[in-house]
C-alpha cells in the first residue's frame, strides 16, 4: 500500500467516523439523571380508607372530557370483570380505575385506585425518543400530542402498565393518561378532581416531601392498621403518589417487584458504552486494517487493485 | 429460467451484448429477454403465483390499516404496544441483517479477499433487511408520518430508541452506498461507482460502529421494562451484549441460508465464481457462526449465574428457556462445528438454518412471549400477522428482483474490463474493480 493510499483511507476513515460522531446522538451519554423537583405535588392516597365507590372514576371522567364509560359509575359489578385473567387496567377512556382485592386473612376487601403516579425519573419520560413527556416542576407527568410518533415505548416502559393509546384513531392516535389534572387545576395550586371529589378522604394532596411525613405518621400511630411500607417511597426511584395498605402490598394488585433505582439507571450501563464505542472503534479498526493488510499488499492481485483505486 | 436456457438464451450480464452493442436499460430491467420471454417465464414460475395469492390478500389489509388505524388490524392492546410488526420485523430482521457488516469488515478490514464473492450478498441482505425493518416500523408507527420527528424536531436523546432510530437511520444510507457500486456498474455510471470505492473503509467502519451500536441498544430497550420482560430472557448487565453478541452468528447463518436457497432456485444466476467458491465460503462462515453461538451460549450463562436465576429452571418458563438454549443454540452450533470438521456443506447449512430459527425465537421470547410473563399471553390478531407475512412477502419478492438484476451473485462485464476479464479470471479471487 502506497503511502498516498493510507493517508486517504484514514482520512476516508476519520470522516466516516466524524459523520457518526455528529450525529445527535452524541447526547445520549451526556443524558444525566433526573431527580424530580424537590417542591413537586404529590398525593397520599391511604387505601385503609377507600370503600369502592367510584367516585373519583367519575370525577376525573368529567374533568378529562372523556366518553361515557358502558357502565354508570355506581355500577360494582366492574369490580368482577375480568380480562386475560387480569382486572381491570387504564384505558384511553378512563385514567384512573378503581378496583377490588380479596386481602388473605382479612374480612374486608381492600381497594385500589390506580392512575398515573408521577415518578421522580418517569421511565415513560426517558424512553421516549422525541421528548414528547415533560415532569412539571409541580410534580406532574405530562404529555404532548403533537410531537409523539407512536412508537408506544412509553406503554413498554412505565412499570405500573399506565399509558394507554387511542389505537382506533387512523390520523390521530395519541397516548391518553392521567395527567395530575394540570391544565385545568394543578397549574394553578388546586388539587386535582378526583382527590377533591373523594367522599372518603382516601387522598391529601400536598408536598411529596410533607405528605411522606403524615405517611410515617399514620404508620407510627397505628402499626396495627397498616403494613410497614410506603409504596412509592423508593419504588423506580420514588414517585409523586404513594399508598398506604392495610394488606401486603402483593395481595393488593401491587408489584413488588419493581427497583429501587430509576429504570434509566438500567440503561445507564448502555448509554456509557456509546461514546467508548464511538471513539475507539474507529482507531481500532483501522488498525486492523493496516495489520491485516500490510505485507499482502505488493505482488498481489486484490491489494493492487485497491490501492489504484484509493489512489486516484 | 431454466427452460430458456436450454434454448441457448444467456441472461444479461455486460454492458455490451455478444454483437457489440450497448444493453439499455429497458433491456436490463428484462434480464435481457425480450418482453415475450420474459412474461412467459414469469407466468411460469410456481413462486409468483404464490406471492401473488399472498400480495392479493395481504395488500388490502395494509391498506385497510391505514384507512382505518391500527385498533382495526391489531387486538390494540394496551399491555402489549408492541406486537408482530416490532417483535418480527424489528428485533428479528435486524439482527439477521447484521451481515453486511460483517462480511465488509471481513473483506475490506481484515483484507480476507477470499470472502469476496459473497460480499456483495452479505451486503445486499444487510441494506435489505433493515430497510424492511424501517417497512415494518411504518406501519406499527401510530403516525409514520411523523418517523423524521427524532431526527429534526424533537429530541429525546436519553432514550435508547433515539439511539437506535439514528443508526438504524444513517446505517441504511452507509448500506445504500455500499451497495450501490452494485447498481452503479449495472447501469453503467463508472464515476459514482469508483467514488463509492475510494470511501470504502470509512463506510465499512462507520458500518462498524453503528452495528455494534445499534444491535446492543435492540437489546438495551428491553432493559425499560426489568418487571415485564421475564427473568430468563432479561438481564439489566448483559442485555445489549446478548443482542449484539447474536447478532454475529445471525447475520452470517442468514448469508449461508439465503446463498443456499439462492444457489437452488436461482443458479442460472450465479457466475462460475460464485459457484465454485460458495462451498469453500460456507465452510468459513459456518465457523464463525459457530464460534459466535459457543461466546453467545457462555453469555447467556453468564447471566443467568450474575442474577442468580437458576430456580427458574424448575418452572415452565425455564424448560422453555432450556428448549431455546438447547436445541437452537447449542445443537446448531454442534451441528455446525461437526460440519467444518468433516467439511459437509449440507451440515452446514442445516445448521444455519437452525440458528436463524434460534434468533427468531430468541427475539419473540424476548419480545412477546415471555414479556409481561406475569399478565397474559398475547397471540396476534389474524390480520397482524397476514400483514407481517405480506410484508416479508415483498421482502422477499424485492430481494429475487435485485438479485436477478444487479450484480451481486455474478461479476458484472463493464465496457472497459471485457478485455481485462481474460486475465483476472486466472486467479482464484478475480479483482473487483
Ligand atoms: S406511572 Fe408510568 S406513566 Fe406515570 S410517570 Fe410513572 S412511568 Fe410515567
Ligand atoms: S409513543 Fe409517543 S410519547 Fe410514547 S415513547 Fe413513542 S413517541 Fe414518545
Ligand atoms: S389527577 Fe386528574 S387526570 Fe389524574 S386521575 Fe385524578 S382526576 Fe384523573
Amino acid at each position: 500500500m502506497s503511502k498516498i493510499s493510507r493517508r486517504k483511507f484514514l482520512a476516508g476513515s476519520v470522516a466516516g467516523g466524524a459523520a457518526v460522531m455528529m450525529t445527535p446522538a452524541q447526547k445520549s451519554f451526556a443524558a444525566g439523571s433526573f431527580e424530580g423537583f424537590p417542591e413537586g405535588m404529590g398525593v397520599l392516597v391511604d387505601l385503609t380508607r377507600c370503600v369502592g365507590c367510584r367516585t373519583c372514576e367519575a370525577a376525573c371522567n368529567l374533568e378529562q372530557k372523556l366518553p361515557a364509560p358502558a357502565l354508570p359509575f355506581d355500577d360494582t359489578s366492574v369490580f368482577d370483570e375480568i380480562k386475560h385473567g387480569q382486572k381491570r387496567r387504564t384505558t384511553d377512556k378512563a385514567y384512573t380505575i378503581v378496583n377490588r382485592y380479596e386481602p388473605k386473612g382479612a374480612d374486608e376487601p381492600l381497594y385500589r385506585k390506580i392512575q398515573c403516579n408521577h415518578c421522580n425519573e418517569p421511565a415513560c419520560l426517558t424512553s421516549c425518543f422525541v421528548n414528547a413527556y415533560k415532569k412539571t416542576p409541580e410534580g406532574a407527568v405530562i404529555y404532548n400530542s403533537k410531537v409523539c410518533v407512536g412508537c408506544r415505548n412509553c406503554m413498554i416502559a412505565c412499570p405500573f402498565h399506565i399509558p394507554a393509546y387511542t389505537y382506533h384513531s387512523a390520523i390521530n392516535p395519541v397516548i391518553k393518561k392521567c395527567i395530575f389534572c394540570y391544565d385545568t387545576r394543578l397549574k394553578e395550586g388546586k388539587p386535582p378532581a378526583c382527590v377533591e371529589s373523594c367522599p372518603q378522604q382516601v387522598m391529601t394532596f400536598g408536598k411529596r416531601k410533607d405528605l411522606m411525613k403524615i405517611a410515617h405518621e399514620r404508620i407510627k400511630k397505628n402499626p396495627g392498621k397498616y403494613v410497614d411500607h410506603v409504596y412509592g417511597e423508593h419504588e423506580v426511584g420514588g414517585t409523586g403518589w404513594f399508598y398506604l395498605s392495610s394488606a401486603p402490598f402483593e395481595e393488593a394488585g401491587f408489584d413488588t417487584s419493581l427497583p429501587k433505582e430509576p429504570i434509566i439507571n438500567n440503561v445507564k450501563d448502555f448509554l456509557a458504552i456509546v461514546p467508548m464505542v464511538l471513539t475507539i472503534w474507529p482507531a481500532l479498526f483501522t488498525g486492523f486494517h493496516l495489520l491485516a493488510t500490510k505485507g499482502k499488499s505488493h505482488g498481489h492481485g486484490d491489494d493492487h487493485s485497491h490501492d489504484e483505486q484509493e489512489g486516484h | 429460467m431454466k427452460k430458456l436456457e436450454t434454448f441457448g438464451i444467456k441472461p444479461h450480464d455486460a454492458d455490451l451484448k455478444t454483437n457489440g452493442k450497448q444493453w439499455s436499460v429497458m433491456e436490463k430491467l428484462l434480464l435481457g429477454l425480450t418482453l415475450d420471454q420474459y412474461i412467459g417465464q414469469a407466468f411460469r414460475n410456481k413462486f409468483n403465483w404464490f406471492l401473488a395469492i399472498i400480495f392479493a390478500i395481504g395488500i388490502p389489509v395494509i391498506i385497510y390499516r391505514f384507512i382505518f388505524s391500527l385498533g382495526a388490524v391489531t387486538h390494540a392492546s394496551y399491555d402489549y404496544p408492541w406486537g408482530l410488526f416490532l417483535g418480527f420485523g424489528l428485533f428479528c430482521m435486524v439482527p439477521l441483517s447484521a451481515s453486511g457488516f460483517m462480511l465488509g469488515t471481513t473483506v475490506e478490514i481484515f483484507g480476507r479477499h477470499d470472502f469476496e464473492p459473497i460480499e456483495r450478498l452479505a451486503l445486499l441482505n444487510g441494506l435489505l433487511g433493515y430497510f424492511f425493518a424501517v417497512v415494518y416500523l411504518l406501519v406499527d408507527l401510530g403516525q409514520p408520518w411523523r418517523l423524521a420527528y427524532p431526527m429534526v424536531y424533537s429530541f429525546g436523546p436519553a432514550a435508547v430508541l433515539f439511539l437506535v432510530g439514528w443508526h438504524v437511520a444513517t446505517y441504511l444510507s452507509v448500506q445504500i452506498a455500499e451497495v450501490s457500486t452494485a447498481f452503479f456498474e449495472w447501469i453503467g455510471f463508472r464515476r459514482g461507482y469508483e467514488f463509492i470505492r475510494k470511501g470504502t473503509i470509512g463506510l465499512t467502519v462507520s458500518g462498524i460502529i453503528l452495528s455494534t451500536l445499534h444491535q446492543g441498544a435492540l437489546g438495551a430497550l428491553f432493559v425499560y421494562a426489568p418487571g415485564k420482560v421475564h427473568p430468563l430472557w432479561y438481564s439489566s448487565a448483559f442485555q445489549w451484549i446478548h443482542f449484539f453478541t447474536s447478532s454475529i452468528p445471525a447475520g452470517l447463518c442468514m448469508v449461508i441460508s439465503v446463498s443456499t436457497v439462492v444457489i437452488y432456485t436461482m443458479k442460472w444466476r450465479c457466475d462460475k465464481r460464485f459457484i465454485d467458491n460458495l462451498d469453500r465460503i460456507t465452510i468459513s462462515l459456518a465457523k464463525g457462526a459457530a464460534m459466535g453461538l459457543a461466546t453467545y451460549l457462555i453469555i447467556k450463562f453468564i447471566a443467568i449465574a450474575h442474577d442468580n436465576e437458576w430456580a427458574y429452571f424448575a418452572t415452565g418458563w425455564g424448560l422453555w428457556w432450556l428448549f431455546e438454549i438447547i436445541c437452537f443454540v447449542t445443537l446448531p452450533m454442534f451441528i455446525l462445528m461437526y460440519g467444518i470438521h468433516h467439511r459437509i456443506v449440507g451440515l452446514c447449512r442445516i445448521g444455519a438454518f437452525m440458528t436463524v430459527f434460534g434468533i427468531l425465537l430468541n427475539r419473540l421470547n424476548t419480545a412477546l412471549i415471555a414479556f409481561n410473563w406475569k399478565l397474559y399471553q398475547e397471540i396476534p390478531h389474524m390480520w397482524e400477522i397476514i400483514i407481517a407475512i405480506t410484508i416479508f412477502a415483498i421482502y422477499v419478492a424485492t430481494y429475487r428482483f435485485i438479485l436477478a438484476r444487479l450484480p451481486i451473485l455474478y461479476q458484472y462485464k463493464s465496457q472497459a474490463e471485457e478485455i481485462e476479464v481474460e486475465v483476472s479470471e486466472e486467479q482464484v479471487a478475480p479483482a473487483k474493480a
